[in-house]
């Protein structure tokens, strides 16, 4: 018994020992680790295949792909950043990077990029990574909410057809889904299942900004008349036209799905790259198309968190990261990892690309829309996350549900949101 | 006292519908695994794929190194059992059979230790780790998977000690038998199906364990399964649902074979030292 016990023990010391780290990497050469959280078939092949064609062409600076994953990046770059251990060059998006960048774990990319890249990107687009004085991350895909529209629905409804020339106005937007109701159908499924972001990235359509900075620099939360138009609109085809399905309120944007492939929703107002999905899940024959969302008085803005790339501040060989990103940044590179993603590249030479402009799947609506996409409001707010989870998230969705009226919903916003707030502004 | 036939039928449903109740996920899961996607977007999904493909498997596999991650999540969930196993057994004995203060002490450490959540403890542990050098090694996350099973292991040997009778210990040593002699010949065998279903409980949670291996493993091919089966789900919760569920039938696969191959030996040993005491 004892020397099977002590044979079991050898065995796993020796199992163990076999798989220890296995030293360094690096023979000479320098090694960068790229961690994408690409995850979609066609974009895991487009990014894969860059690193390749790096690896081919720079033989002295080899990138190691890493996959990370969107579901817990937060929490492992924390993690890996309080341990020095993160990766050299870190694939985001921009409205996760504002406590990284003012925790001095990402490297200021100012100085760092070629003119081409920097100038190749819209002054919009970089005021997403700039917190401070520096900037933080290469915003390079974003996607706006389009609707999708059954097109069956839309034609016989006899609607106007909106374009990103002529799109519907807010009170249009809630005529036609009331036309496109009845018959246990809805004009409109919202899924709302976070309700913060898509309502105030929609609100900037309307004027609505709801983010006050003042003079001496804090924040505060005002409801004005502007914020109002989008979150009455939805409340009203929920609770007063039953233009919008009540059930898909707590829903993600996939969940509505079934029912708007069976007929039982018109339209779904979902992010630009859900036509991935779409593509894959539609019966055959399912015919559908891309809507612009309405416009109101900031007419066809919205706000966006575009995807980024950064550089850890712990990366030794920065300059080297830097001639990465500009080679995956090339336009033509920029658009393979658009199409890859089923998203909108920010550069401007990679979007006049005529791969994105065609009408199939709704590629030249979503072009047509990137020049009003604006950074989302609340991304470089501190205390935005607690301010949305405590007080927003639930606040909007009684609103929505009818369990409170707007008043108290402006109420909630303001009054609870502004004490939050203040405690990280003190 | 006899029960009637209509209580009988009632207990077969009751039972019945609490098996439906927990096998519900599971089933779905295999049935998902099977579908295409356009049936996955029908608004009235079937138990019965239409028309069943291994497409999301093949999908699952091209994608994502689910073999090479299975390997490393075995080897770290049996490395951890036993482990845990080899420290908790001897340490549950001296728990169980010692009344010293220390004991008492150690045992209201164990139960005390539940009660700090994961995310209290990830920094620093990476800190330790890290110098240590055992960031991004399967033996740290393996050390990890040990220290954190070893409260709850412990505390269910404990348990297993106990209900084993000082008495047939006693008896034991009268008939002459030493200490070592004691413990390996009489005391085992009864903890056997204790020390099982222990190894089970550290082997399942080790093998299910997702934050410690995200946090702590870097290289792509270190990775175990868990982690892997996240690249399945992109920004927003959006999941690649097929193939998603397609790798996470394949992960539940060793935890089913493994219950269901010692099930019975668990059973059966827990019965034969009730009998015995």
């Amino acid at each position: 018994m004892r020397t099977r016990i002590l044979g079991a023990a050898l065995a796993l010391a020796l199992l163990l020992a076999g798989c220890s780290s296995g030293g360094t990497r690096d023979d000479g050469r320098i090694v960068l680790r790229f961690q994408s959280l690409a995850w979609q078939q066609e974009s895991v092949e487009a990014n894969r295949e860059l690193v390749a064609e790096w690896n081919a062409t720079h033989p002295d600076v080899r990138v190691e792909y890493v996959q990370g994953s969107w579901d817990s990046v937060h929490d492992q770059l924390l993690t890996a950043f309080e341990g020095g251990e993160a990766p050299d060059i870190i694939h985001d998006a921009s409205d996760d990077l504002a406590d990284f960048a003012y925790g001095g774990h990402l490297a200021d990319l100012t100085g760092l990029l070629p003119e081409r890249l920097t100038s190749g990107i819209p002054r919009r687009s970089w005021e997403t990574t700039t917190f401070g004085d520096g900037v933080y991350g290469v915003p390079f895909l974003q996607e706006p909410r389009v609707l999708i529209a059954n097109t069956a629905l839309l034609e016989e409804s006899g609607v106007r057809v909106p374009t990103p020339e002529h799109p519907w106005s807010w009170d249009e937007f809630r005529q036609a889904t009331e036309r496109l109701s009845g018959d246990g159908r809805y004009g409109v499924a919202w899924p709302l299942k976070e309700p913060v972001s898509a309502t105030l990235n929609l609100s900037l359509s309307t004027g609505g900004r709801l983010f006050h900075r003042g003079a001496d620099g804090k924040v505060t939360v005002r409801f004005e008349e502007g914020d109002e138009v989008v979150p009455r609109t939805v409340h009203a085809q929920v609770n007063t036209d039953r233009s919008a399905s009540p059930t898909t309120l707590g829903s993600g944007g996939s969940d509505t799905l079934p029912g708007f492939f069976a007929g039982k929703y018109a339209m779904v107002p979902l992010g630009f790259s859900y036509r991935q999905q779409i593509v894959q899940q539609a019966p055959e024959g399912f015919a559908w198309r891309v809507l612009p969302a309405p416009a109101g008085a900031g007419g066809l803005a919205q706000g966006v968190s575009p995807q980024t790339l950064s550089i850890a501040e712990d990366c030794p060989h920065k300059e080297e990261a830097a001639a990465f990103l500009d080679f995956l940044l090339r336009p033509e590179n920029m658009v393979r990892l658009a199409l890859g993603d089923w998203m909108l590249p920010t550069g401007t030479e990679a979007l006049a690309d005529p791969a994105l402009h065609t009408a199939e799947h709704g590629w030249a609506t979503g072009t047509a829309l990137a020049a009003h996409l604006r950074p989302a409001p609340a991304q470089t707010v501190r205390g935005y996350p607690e301010w949305k989870d405590k007080v927003a998230t639930p606040a909007l969705q009684e609103y929505y549900s009818g369990a409170i009226g707007l008043g108290e919903l402006r109420e909630r916003l303001e009054e609870d949101g502004n004490l939050v707030l203040a405690r990280y502004q003190r | 006292m006899r029960t009637g036939r209509g209580a009988r039928a009632g207990q077969y449903a009751a039972l019945l519908a609490y098996l439906v109740f927990l096998a519900f996920p599971f089933l779905w899961l295999v049935s998902t695994a099977f579908k295409s996607p356009r049936e996955l977007g029908s608004l009235h999904p079937a138990w019965i794929p239409d028309d069943p493909t291994l497409a999301n498997f093949r999908q699952a596999f091209d994608e994502q190194p689910l073999l090479h991650a299975a390997l490393n999540s075995l080897l770290a969930a049996l490395s951890a059992a036993l482990i845990a196993v080899v420290v908790a057994t001897p340490t549950a004995y001296v728990m169980a059979r010692r009344r010293s203060a220390l004991a008492r002490a150690a045992t209201g450490w164990v139960v005390v230790s539940q009660a700090f959540p994961f995310v209290l403890l990830i920094i620093p542990l990476f800190l330790v780790l890290k110098n240590l050098r055992l960031i991004d090694s399967v033996p740290g996350l393996v050390m990890v998977y040990v220290v954190w099973a070893l409260p709850f292991a412990l505390w269910m040997l404990t348990g297993y000690v106990r209900a084993v009778p000082a008495e047939l210990e006693e008896a034991a040593a009268v008939d002459g038998a030493g200490r070592l002699r004691t413990l390996v010949s009489v005391t085992a065998p009864l903890l056997a199906p204790g020390i099982v279903a222990t190894a089970l409980f550290a082997f399942v949670t080790a093998w299910n364990e997702f934050f410690f291996a995200l946090v702590l493993l870097k290289t792509p091919e270190k990775q175990t399964l868990p982690v892997v089966l996240t690249h399945f789900i992109g920004a927003e919760g959006v999941a690649d649902l097929g193939p998603l569920a397609a790798a996470a039938f394949l992960a539940t696969l060793p935890s089913l074979v493994v219950f269901a191959i010692i099930q019975r030996r668990i059973t059966g040993g827990m019965l034969a030292g009730a009998v015995k005491s």
